[in-house]
């Protein structure tokens, strides 16, 4: 989105590296997202793109051996700093997987998690609410309205990736991350988030891994090229994939390798 | 003599083995597909040489004895012995024949003893005569059978199903017999104690119950308020439950530092370390408590004030929870560990901690595995004898105060069955009784378990 003609930059990525432990995955990767747009990140397997968006909620944390180095501004503020507080950090950037995992609760539950753990919500009525709001934002509403209090692991793959989508904007992130979110799934369930992305980028911005282009062509405004750990290119999805300046993302992109 | 019969039929096995395998490859080299790898001729034929010789054992087994002891006493026959004195006979001539008769050889016991002698060799030597011929037979018509085309490979398959299919039955035959061996002696029991005595009664003094001939034993009014099992029910429970109240919260907290925080270095010591504790001997145990737990108690009850028997309930339960926290510790780190990493990403994905993903999403999901191996613990606690015989007092009293001495089901039936006791007296089958009763207890326990885990299960999948 442009404001006043200028390009609103959400993250701002400079000279990140990654290791997992002596092995060196992402080298020295600058990339800035814009704001309340949906940035692609393509690329063949291994090549990195993952790594890059777990860096940019430090979900590489999670992992003892991976190290990151660099910065990554978010909002000015670099989120590699030791006084940054990976709590508030994630409830800004919010994420999803390649894999639907609803936790082993109730629909309700589900959805109410993040909610409850920030204390977000003052009342049970503040909460119904919340979930409600979550719920259809995520186009799951109308099919689960009645049975909210059952468990969210009865629901059909894409529904429970819709689920997910609910849970992870139920705290108004700022950033969510998609992380492949329909590999997993059908091309109906796949067609309906990819239709949950365009209208989730009004309000947030969306980061989002794909192996299929005609995904990253369809949902992306912006689209950056992966190989082998390196940032090879990126820019709008349209000049990526109408003229891309680089050899190596015109090949991957007419499918002669990867 | 049935040790080289058995060597020889084992030979004999594998030979046909090779040979059927060797027939195969003769077959193959004809250029002819087989319908089963060679090695299923071999022990097609093998099979075939394993059935008659095990037919033939077990007849001869079953048989046998009754038909030598009917040859020898048909000679005495006739001369008006009683059923009894005729098996007086047979076993003095068993004896004889063995050379362990002491008493006064009569020439009618000797010529019996020879006979059953005589008897013996022909049958022994029949035996091995039949059971080889049967095998060479068998295998022989076997071995001509099989052909290029000849089904070999589901034969085999077939019988070893069927030696699977005998080793469970075995299992299960096994446990039928305890338990209705159990049943007979309880029914026995309550024949002379009344089932309400049993079960509401609040004393328990089976050493009242000393028999001096059979004519008392069945005087039921000499009974009254000797085996009521109210109090050694309630130790059971108590002791049970302060054992729970060591193993729970230890076991399930070291079972979640293992799974979530310890690093991966801490958890390869630790977890083995754990898992020695589960390997020490309940005698160690029950002498720690006995020894150094229970003396330490009264003294720092002493100390205090309180009073504090030598052998109190804390120190049995105390101990025997250090005994189960290896068990709940490290099944709980067994489910905990194996709930899916991508719910911890999700959780931490939303900003959750480590304490709140645990609390909130990974034990919710672990639960059923927790109850499981919680109820685990509990029947050990219920079922476990050494510790409380030697550190819990074997005087049954009915008491709430862990600083006395109460005893348990497991201790009273070594109690009652420690020492000279006789068969068909209230006191041994009081034992019987008991173990009925806790046979009971944990086959309730394990439904009710089974029933939990599998709800849970329903919810959370």
């Amino acid at each position: 989105m442009k404001k006043n003609g200028v390009k609103m930059i959400k993250i701002k990525a400079k000279d990140v590296d990654v290791f997992y432990g002596k092995k060196q995955a992402l080298f020295n990767i600058s990339l800035d997202i814009e704001e309340n747009q949906v940035t692609a990140l393509i690329g063949p397997s291994g090549c990195g793109k993952s790594t890059f968006l777990r860096c940019l909620n430090r979900m590489n944390d999670v992992i003892d051996i991976c190290s990151v180095k660099g910065e990554i501004l978010i909002n000015d503020f670099n989120i590699n700093d030791k006084g940054c507080d990976v709590v508030r950090l994630r409830e800004k950037i919010g994420m999803v997987f390649q894999k639907p995992n609803p936790f082993p609760k109730t629909l309700y539950e589900n959805v109410s998690y993040g909610p409850t753990i920030h204390g977000i919500a003052q009342s049970k009525q503040e909460m119904d609410e919340i979930v409600e709001t979550s719920l259809k934002k995520a186009a799951l509403w109308e099919e689960v309205k009645d049975r909210l209090h059952e468990p969210g692991t009865g629901l059909s793959g894409g529904q429970q990736q819709r689920l997910c989508i609910a849970r992870a904007i139920s705290v108004r992130p700022e950033v969510i991350l998609m992380d492949e979110p329909c590999s997993a799934l059908d091309p109906i369930a796949t067609a309906q988030i990819e239709e949950l992305i365009d209208e989730l980028k009004k309000e947030h911005t969306i980061i989002i891994v794909t192996h299929s282009m005609a995904q990253a062509a369809r949902v992306s405004q912006n689209t950056g090229f992966f190989h082998l750990g390196q940032l090879i290119e990126h820019g709008s999805t349209d000049k990526i994939f109408k003229n891309p300046d680089n050899k190596k993302t015109q090949d991957y992109i007419t499918g002669r390798f990867g | 003599m049935n040790l080289i019969l058995f060597t020889f039929i084992v030979l004999l096995g594998f030979t046909s083995y090779y040979f059927g395998r060797k027939k195969a490859y003769t077959i193959q080299s004809t250029k002819k597909r087989l319908t089963a790898l060679p090695q299923f001729y071999g022990y097609y034929l093998a099979i075939w040489c394993a059935i008659p010789a095990f037919i033939i054992f077990s007849l001869w087994a079953i048989f046998e004895p009754t038909i030598v002891k009917l040859l020898i006493l048909s000679d005495y026959s006739n001369q008006g012995y009683l059923d009894d004195e005729l098996n007086l006979i047979y076993e003095k001539t068993k004896a004889l024949s063995r050379g362990q008769f002491t008493g006064e050889i009569t020439p009618f016991i000797e010529a019996s003893a020879e006979k059953y002698l005589s008897l013996r060799s022909i049958a022994q030597s029949s035996k091995v005569v039949i059971v080889l011929s049967a095998i060479i037979a068998s295998v022989a018509y076997a071995y001509k059978r099989i052909s290029s085309n000849s089904r070999t490979r589901e034969p085999v398959e077939k019988f070893l199903n069927a030696v699977l299919f005998t080793a469970s039955l075995a299992a299960i035959l096994t446990t039928v017999g305890i338990v209705f061996s159990l049943i007979f002696q309880t029914i026995d029991f309550f024949k002379v104690i009344p089932l309400f005595d049993f079960v509401f009664g609040t004393h328990w003094y089976p050493a009242k119950a000393f028999v001096r001939d059979s004519s008392e034993a069945l005087d039921p009014t000499m009974y009254s308020d000797t085996f009521g099992a109210v109090p050694i029910f309630a130790g059971t429970f108590f002791i049970a439950f302060i054992a729970m109240c060591v193993a729970i919260p230890i076991g399930l907290m070291s079972g979640i530092y293992l799974a979530e925080y310890a690093s991966y270095k801490v958890r390869q010591y630790a977890k083995p370390l754990i898992e020695i504790l589960a390997g020490i001997p309940t005698v160690v145990y029950g002498f720690f408590a006995a020894l150094t737990v229970g003396p330490f108690l009264k003294e720092l009850g002493t100390s205090m004030g309180l009073e504090v028997s030598a052998e109190s309930a804390l120190a049995a339960g105390g101990v025997m929870g250090i005994m189960i926290i290896p068990f709940i510790s490290s099944l709980s780190d067994d489910v905990i560990t194996s709930v899916p990493q991508s719910l911890r990403d999700g959780s931490y994905a939303m900003g959750a901690t480590k304490s709140e993903t645990i609390k909130r999403v990974i034990f919710p999901a672990a639960l059923p595995g927790i109850v499981g191996s919680i109820l685990l613990g509990v029947s050990r606690a219920i079922g476990e004898t050494m510790i409380v015989v030697m550190a819990s007092g074997l005087a049954a009293n009915l008491t709430l105060n862990p600083l006395e001495s109460t005893s348990t089901i497991t201790a009273q039936i070594v109690v009652i069955l420690i020492g000279d006791q006789a068969f068909g007296d209230p006191k041994t089958q009081a034992a019987f009784a008991l173990g009925m009763s806790l046979f009971l207890v944990t086959l309730c326990l394990n439904i009710v378990a089974l029933r939990v885990v599998k709800k849970y299960r329903e919810k959370y999948e």
